[in-house]
């Protein structure tokens, strides 16, 4: 990699803009509005597959835009700022209760076991007990109806500055719902859609009470699993009982010592333990950066094992469909011509792009326009868009007949519940059109129009708001810590529930909030969330990017970028 | 060395014949040509060419993603049910008495329970759409929670929506590194996992062996002495099982409680196998030895196997509890419990707690299959007499884990095909820290007529002598 290379690559992380066209294309443009620090890098690369020196067409089938903007200086340190002055009170207050001037709230250890080893280092809760803990209400509101478009809230109020709750025993009705991941409105409570689950419980009823390998699998998960495979187009696929297990149950049984795994820096805690119990090596490339990645497939493939300097058994490459902070979707091509060129595997994790995205939700694989085959190893969950729980790893017979053997998961956890297993499948019936309406194809369209035109929307009104366009996750950046509560309360007001994140889920200056657009979401209801964000926008000033529509058409008129090779 | 001889050189001159100055000069000549030659190359630089480099990737071919695995595998040819698995199930098209599955209490098909479940899919829909954190916290979740802590008379309850991810998680929201963990080498795959995940010094000590523990404490406590700044800030706990998964034992809680105060170390109790077994209650293993509940850090437990739904949970006081919901993994990242599992939990409690006499029952079946499978030749049951889940093992191995393997299968498709379904213990050989031998696990339920049971007995006793002799 040359210099130059390396500078723009580090130019990247702080604020860009991916961009990719169909048919031929590419640039790489900086906007500079204020050459000192304000860059922003606005990029378009262009991308060949090359085959014996001849070029054959791009590696994108289609438009790709992902922005990143950075805030300005000032809201750096203003930040840093808001975190010191929370930490100083905080080292305060933790001082008046040594001294008991303030009341302990936090529960105690038994007197009986006072002398043993403390079970919590001190300042290990220091952030919970001094920061989170004044804005905690923000967290597991508890909800009491289906997890819809809008649910309806538990209310809670608290009389000891968020330490301990009350439920007041109303309910706040309706709230706009833009925090679950109902991709698709599956999770629904329609007695026509349930009726198959509803006949499935009153069969199998909700346990199974034995693992896959003895007593456990059903012709429920059998009937199951033929049909993921069909969806996802791929020979086989065996489906777990939870998600977060997938992986971390099954990555240790695909690779071990003196393997090699490439984990992208963002990548979610089920891969990143999975990752760990395998025992493998794990090295980090930067987020969706192909040259970081390819740096360090060379640097492996060329050093081989640190110390022994012994070839790498394999190297997997970890990678998630649509990133659940970022709302960045992973460029597929790019890796999937490395992983070949480099002889690696792959194993992708659709949790939140099966169903999501695609033309018929098929997840990243179809929206790329690509080949199942392409991935080693297609891993996803049902939480997200099919409304229910658990996930599945597909991919070769070869594969997933091993996983049948050695999946952790397959020898010592329950198989998933019947009922469950029936939502997955009625859903994806209707997906795949095998209910015999459309309902499932227009489901992923109606997904497409809301995540366009919110996304539009916001970046009219001028939040910076960090991802993909076509990713249903929208992130929209809040910065200051003071802000997280304030925006979560006050959203909550109008009757709009969102989820908050900051650190350390986020770096410690990038807290934001992060919207789930769904299928099931009304153009009314789009708009009432819109609305309310203008208002609290201005009130809060958060509209921090250096874009607007007037300024800057071309980030969202994706037409404006089909330029001649 | 240079100086020494010039030294020499500049000495000897004086009385020195022509020939020897010649010599002189040369050694001169020869000493500058020393002086100001390259110094020798250990090494030669090992930058490779781009060229070397591209020969290296090009070269380089990785192991297969995953071995082949043979068609005639065990794994791979797994019983298939069809319909439910209660009672009465239907194994690869043949009908049988269910021995298999952990329905201790006949929960599972229990009308009650789906009528709950029913309520709620038709309030809930299935999924939460999101973890526990982000609007996926239902109120029968809190609900069950509070139910839990109730039952188990603990100060919080905390639900985890996977069984083998409760203990898993639990352990390293506790232990990091550089703590230590004594573990009894029987524990199960979940406990084993979740100390890997921590990593955490682990020490084990011999399957219930109390006196192989203290001598581990006791060196500890050598060791604490040598270096006592490190050992004020050196977590210990030590991790047990109430009935064994893997051999169907009670461990010695009582001994253990002291060796607890004895040496200051946390205990931390996986009870799924006893949860809704031990005790008058059925409150587990405390409950059967009359153990004060607090004197236990922690308790997990799944809900798959008494309660009949899915998912685990752990309780105890708040103090410890509650540290979770921030750093418990499979809490915190992954979707809450669907909430039709949940409220079937809850109605497998109120259940439970209107039948306390159901755990007599249960009990009392237990000890009669115990009894009645004594003495068969060539099989030994490991486990308690009032264990739901006990093992049959060959008294002697047959040469090889495989064959032995092969003989039990032989037995267990003996049973299923007239009318017992049984299943082995199933274990990853490679993974296991101390791997079982093998075994045929019996599954008391209470739905078992005693009949039924005396049949199982005696149907094992006619396979083990066609099989084994």
């Amino acid at each position: 990699m040359s210099q130059r290379q390396d500078k723009e690559y580090s130019l990247a992380g702080e604020g860009y803009v991916i961009s990719c066209q169909p048919g031929s294309l590419l640039v790489e443009t900086k906007i500079k509005r204020h050459p000192w620090k304000h860059q922003v890098l606005l990029r378009l690369r262009k991308l060949f597959k090359k085959k014996n020196g001849v070029t054959n067409g791009t590696l994108y089938k289609k438009t790709f835009i992902e922005h990143f903007e950075q805030a300005p200086m000032y809201v750096a340190v203003l930040t840093f700022v808001g975190f010191g002055v929370g930490t100083i009170f905080g080292y305060l207050r933790d001082f008046m209760r040594a001294w008991g001037l303030e009341k302990r709230n936090v529960a105690q250890e038994r007197e009986q076991q006072k002398d043993f080893v403390p079970l919590y280092q001190d300042f290990e809760n220091f952030y919970t007990r001094n920061l989170y803990m004044r804005i905690r209400d923000n967290w597991n509101r508890p909800i009491c109806s289906v997890p819809g478009p809008q649910f309806d809230l538990m209310e809670r109020v608290t009389d000891d500055y968020n330490w301990t709750f009350r439920f007041t025993g109303r309910t706040i009705k309706n709230v706009i719902n833009m925090g679950s991941y109902n991709y698709l409105g599956f999770a629904e409570t329609d007695p026509n859609a349930l009726k198959t689950v509803t006949k499935e419980l009153q069969k199998y009823g909700t346990g199974i009470c034995s693992t896959r390998q003895e007593m456990g699998t059903l012709d429920k998960h059998v009937e199951l699993e033929n049909l993921v495979a069909k969806f996802l187009g791929v020979e086989d696929a065996m489906v777990f009982g939870m998600g977060f297990a997938t992986n971390s149950m099954n990555i240790p049984a695909l690779v071990g010592k003196g393997c090699l795994i490439l984990s992208d820096e963002l990548n979610h805690t089920s891969l990143v333990l999975g990752a760990r119990l395998s025992g493998a090596t794990i090295r980090i490339f930067k987020h969706n950066n192909m040259q970081s990645l390819e740096k360090l497939l060379r640097d492996a493939i060329i050093y081989g094992q640190p110390r022994s300097r012994r070839a790498w058994r394999k190297i997997i490459i970890l990678v998630e469909g649509i990133y659940s902070m970022e709302g960045s979707i992973v460029q597929l091509p790019e890796i999937v011509s490395l992983k070949k060129k480099y002889k690696a595997y792959l194993y992708l994790d659709e949790a939140h792009s099966i169903g999501a995205v695609g033309a018929t939700g098929r997840g990243v694989v179809e929206y790329f326009g690509m080949n199942p085959d392409d991935v080693d190893v297609l891993m996803g969950t049902f939480t997200k868009s099919f409304g229910a729980a658990g996930g599945y790893i597909a991919g070769k017979k070869g594969l997933v007949d091993f996983l049948r053997t050695h999946s952790h998961s397959a020898v010592y956890a329950t198989s998933m519940c019947p009922p469950v297993a029936e939502q997955i499948i009625r859903a994806m019936k209707c997906l795949m059109g095998l209910d015999g309406t459309t309902q499932g194809l227009q489901r992923v369209r109606q997904l497409g129009k809301n995540t366009r035109y919110f996304r539009r929307r916001l970046h009219e009104m001028g939040f910076i708001i960090y991802g993909n366009d076509d990713s249903p996750v929208v992130p929209l950046l809040l910065y200051m810590p003071g802000k997280i509560g304030a925006f979560a309360r006050r959203m909550l007001e109008k009757n709009i529930g969102v989820v908050v994140v900051g650190f350390p889920a986020t770096p410690i200056t990038e807290s934001r909030a992060r919207f789930c657009v769904s299928a099931a979401h009304t153009r009314e209801m789009l708009d009432t969330v819109l609305n309310a964000l203008d208002e609290l926008g201005d009130f809060l000033q958060l509209k921090y990017s250096r874009y607007s529509k007037s300024s800057h058409p071309e980030l969202y008129e994706e037409n404006r970028f089909e330029f001649e090779d | 060395f240079v100086c020494c001889i010039s030294f020499w050189i500049l000495f000897s001159q004086g009385k020195a014949p022509a020939y020897h100055l010649i010599l002189e000069g040369i050694l001169i000549l020869w000493i500058i040509r020393l002086i100001f030659s390259k110094t020798y190359k250990l090494q030669e630089r090992s930058d490779l060419t781009p060229k070397e480099k591209e020969e290296l990737i090009e070269e380089w071919q990785p192991e297969p993603l995953v071995p082949p695995v043979s068609k005639d595998h065990p794994a791979l040819n797994y019983n298939i049910v069809s319909g439910p698995p209660t009672h009465k199930i239907v194994v690869n098209g043949k009908e049988c008495i269910n021995f298999a599955s952990f329905n201790f209490l006949g929960l599972l098909d229990n009308e009650k329970v789906k009528s709950a479940a029913q309520a709620s899919l038709k309030k809930y829909g299935v999924g939460t759409c999101g973890p526990r954190g982000f609007y996926g916290t239902f109120d029968v979740h809190l609900e069950l929670e509070d139910r839990l802590a109730k039952f188990m008379r603990t100060e919080e309850a905390i639900i985890y929506s996977y069984g083998f991810a409760t203990i898993a998680s639990a352990i390293p929201a506790y232990s990091k590194r550089g703590d230590i963990v004594f573990v009894d080498e029987a524990a199960c795959f979940a406990i084993q996992k979740g100390l890997q995940a921590s990593r955490s010094n682990i020490k084990l000590f011999k399957h219930n062996d109390m006196t192989d523990l203290e001598r581990l404490l006791k060196e500890q406590e050598t060791e604490d002495q040598k270096n006592p700044r490190k050992a004020r800030v050196t977590r210990r706990f030590i991790v047990v099982e109430g009935l064994y998964m893997n051999t169907g034992d009670i461990c010695p809680l009582p001994e253990l409680i002291k060796l607890k105060y004895k040496y200051k170390v946390r205990i931390f109790l996986e009870e799924s196998l006893s949860f809704g077994v031990l005790g008058e209650h059925g409150r587990g293993i405390t409950e059967h030895f009359g153990i004060n509940i607090d004197d236990i850090d922690l308790i997990s437990a799944n809900m798959e196997n008494s309660l009949a739904s899915i998912g685990g949970f752990c309780c105890g006081r708040s103090f410890i509890i509650d540290h979770q919901r921030l750093s418990g993994q499979g809490y915190c990242f992954s979707a809450s419990l669907p909430p039709l599992l949940a409220a079937a939990a809850i109605e497998a409690l109120n259940i439970m707690e209107d039948n306390p006499d159901i755990f007599q029952t249960l009990r009392a079946k237990c000890k009669r299959i115990h009894r009645a499978l004594q003495g068969i030749s060539g099989l030994r049951v490991v486990g308690e007499s009032f264990s739901p889940a006990l093992h049959l093992r060959l008294e002697d191995s047959y040469g090889s884990r495989e064959n032995d393997v092969k003989l039990l299968k032989r037995i267990v498709d003996y049973c299923v095909n007239r009318g017992i379904a049984l299943t082995q213990a199933r274990y990853l050989e490679k993974e296991e820290k101390c791997l079982p031998s093998p075994s045929i696990r019996v599954v008391v339920t209470v739905e078992q007529t005693e009949q039924e049971l005396d049949k199982a007995a005696s149907l094992i006793k006619e396979a083990a002598e066609s099989v084994l002799n």
